[in-house]
């Protein structure tokens, strides 16, 4: 628990940008959306960042939460409540914010029930002055988990390419785009990110060495090795849930296999042998599962097999083919790319009912991966010739475009909590 | 004398050019400033010796094509590029010397992961028609690109039946 504490703080304390990176613009909303109002926080104007309008604009864009105007009032204590007054929102949120004489900031704040007229949560955190983005995603996170009951993902990252020009980047983002950071930048392609489970590393495939080669890279250290790079393409990394291993896909043996290996590169097993193109790991939660993209059966579709070896079993059978599986968090179902009528879609598809649930409807959607909570699936699209990002809630209900300032976004992956 | 290899390198030039690649870069540049006039052309045929054209480079040898296009998500070599790629793996069974690689491509639509395999794929079966048709294996390496080289960007059919393709590169 401490180590996972340090992990935070450090990852905290990588973030320098507050410039956002992408322009973010939502459409849709939840059936039932919560009513809110957050009142702007006593001393924050001396801040480079404004915490009551970062918790808001978090809080919108989940879509679960609709933001009641707190009109010119600005009660920062509980005695300067007037409960009568907010009637219209079912949460308060008020607080204050502190530089402290190190050039720490103090932040407190408090949710409000407004019509039992309780406090729901009250905290006081201190941090460095960097931080103060980090704090109020963390505040956030801690009032959709109180309404909603699911964790809130606003602290957490996402990791991208961005190719601008013949320009490739590796970057790592606050999941609203803020905090944009380059892990690496080559003038060869880069693709598939894959997010080790604790977020101090990504593994990912370059070409920087004129073939498909996988490396994985310390977010901490910024110090990277080639994991895979046998003779052929070497691709698709995805890390166990117990950050022990790794599955890739190597065609050193012939056509595209998927094969397990120790995060040193040690201990290297094959686990397909088809004649057929096996790709695109995803671990099961419970780490005893694997599903994948397979050709095998004619078409491209979805299979699942157990990590020891064994019969793989065939998940899809809609549409032309099926790419890209992931698994969502609670291990209950898997999102895909859904390729019908030569159009590429997002789609969830459940263990138990086999029931398909097209998310997305503007047919160029792909790589799509699920928030930590599960609620929100992450994709890459396409807008006016641009590559951008996209989400999609769990339900198809809340649509998010978040467009770069420059270039193309691609094979976008959402990292996980850090706790 | 000093007139006479004059008119011989110009002709050289001339015929180096019309034997050249349809490259540009690879064509050699028009002789400029010659102070001389050169002399009339049917006086000198029998001065010039042979131009040793690499029959790699030869425009009109079917060893200059170099490339195979694939349909969507396929990787058989099509009947109209086979006698290429047999030409190649000719030309390497009888220049065991030369050696080189078969780069697959595959278009954008589908994953970049499913493309990078199917990139894979269409440059194996490129190399297997080479190896039957003499080449040995050691002469000939594969690599795949996937969907992250394109040669044309556009969104469209004509751009993806461009980049669904495998490229016969010499070492």
């Amino acid at each position: 628990m401490l180590i996972r504490n340090m992990l935070f703080v450090l990852l905290l304390s990588m973030s320098f940008s507050v410039k956002a990176a992408l322009d973010i613009e939502i459409t849709g909303a939840g059936e039932h959306q919560i009513p809110i109002s957050v009142v702007a926080f006593a001393g924050e104007d001396t801040l480079t960042q404004k915490i009551g309008t970062v918790i808001a604009n978090d809080l919108k864009r989940s879509g679960l939460f609709r933001l009641v105007d707190p009109a010119g009032k600005t009660p920062h204590e509980m005695r300067d409540v007037v409960y009568s007054e907010w009637a219209e929102a079912d949460g308060l949120v008020i607080g204050s914010a502190v530089v402290l004489a190190d050039g720490r900031i103090e932040v407190k704040f408090r949710l409000l029930d407004t019509h039992k007229q309780t406090q729901l949560l009250g905290q006081s955190v201190i941090s460095k002055g960097d931080q103060v983005r980090a704090i109020a995603h963390k505040i956030a996170d801690l009032i959709y988990e109180k309404f909603t009951g699911d964790a809130g993902v606003f602290s957490t990252r996402i990791a991208y390419i961005n190719r601008d020009n013949k320009i490739f980047r590796l970057v790592v983002a606050d999941s609203d785009g803020y905090g944009e950071q380059s892990v690496l930048t080559l003038k060869q392609p880069i693709m598939s990110p894959s997010w080790s489970p604790d977020g101090s590393h990504l593994a990912y495939v370059t070409f920087e060495q004129d073939r498909a080669i996988v490396y994985v890279q310390s977010l901490f250290t910024r110090q990277r090795f080639a994991l895979a790079s046998f003779e052929g393409s070497n691709s698709a990394p995805a890390w166990s849930p117990d950050g022990k291993q790794l599955a890739i896909v190597l065609t050193r043996d012939g056509t595209s296999s998927i094969y397990i290996v120790r995060p040193d590169g040690s201990g290297l097993r094959r686990l397909t042998y088809t004649d057929a193109i096996d790709t695109e790991p995803s671990f099961s939660p419970d780490g005893r599962f694997l599903i994948f993209a397979s050709d095998r059966g004619g078409s491209v579709q979805i299979y699942r097999m157990p990590v020891d070896g064994g019969f793989g079993e065939r998940l899809t059978f809609e549409g032309n083919n099926n790419f890209s599986p992931r698994y969502s968090p609670d291990g209950n179902s898997f999102v895909f790319m859904h390729s019908t009528g030569g159009q590429f879609y997002i789609a969830t598809q459940d263990f138990k009912t086999k029931q398909i649930q097209v998310l997305t409807n503007v047919g160029w959607e792909k790589k799509p991966s699920y928030a930590p909570n599960g609620k929100i699936i992450l994709f890459a699209t396409e807008s006016l010739g641009r590559g951008i990002l996209s989400t999609v809630s769990s339900d198809g209900m809340v649509k998010q475009k978040m467009t770069p300032q420059q270039g193309d976004i691609r094979e976008p992956m959402w990292g996980p909590f850090l706790k | 004398m000093k007139k006479l290899s004059l008119s011989v390198s110009v002709l050289l030039i001339s015929l180096l050019a019309a034997c050249a690649s349809d490259k540009p870069a690879e064509v050699a540049p028009a002789p400029v400033a010659a102070t001389e006039a050169p002399a009339p052309v049917a006086d000198t045929p029998k001065e010039v010796a042979p131009v040793a054209v690499d029959e790699l480079n030869d425009p009109n040898n079917i060893l200059s094509k170099r490339e195979t296009f694939f349909d969507f998500d396929k990787s058989v070599v099509k009947a109209e590029f086979k006698p290429m790629v047999q030409a190649h793996g000719q030309y390497l069974a009888s220049h065991t010397d030369r050696k080189i690689v078969v780069e697959g491509n595959a278009d954008e639509r589908g994953s970049s992961e499913y493309n990078l395999a199917l990139g894979s794929r269409r440059a194996t079966s490129v190399k297997k028609m080479l190896v039957v048709s003499g080449a040995k294996a050691g002469q000939v390496a594969t690599v795949s690109f996937g969907e992250s080289k394109p040669r044309d960007t556009a969104h469209n059919e004509a751009a993806w039946s461009q980049n669904r393709r495998a490229d016969i590169v010499y070492k």
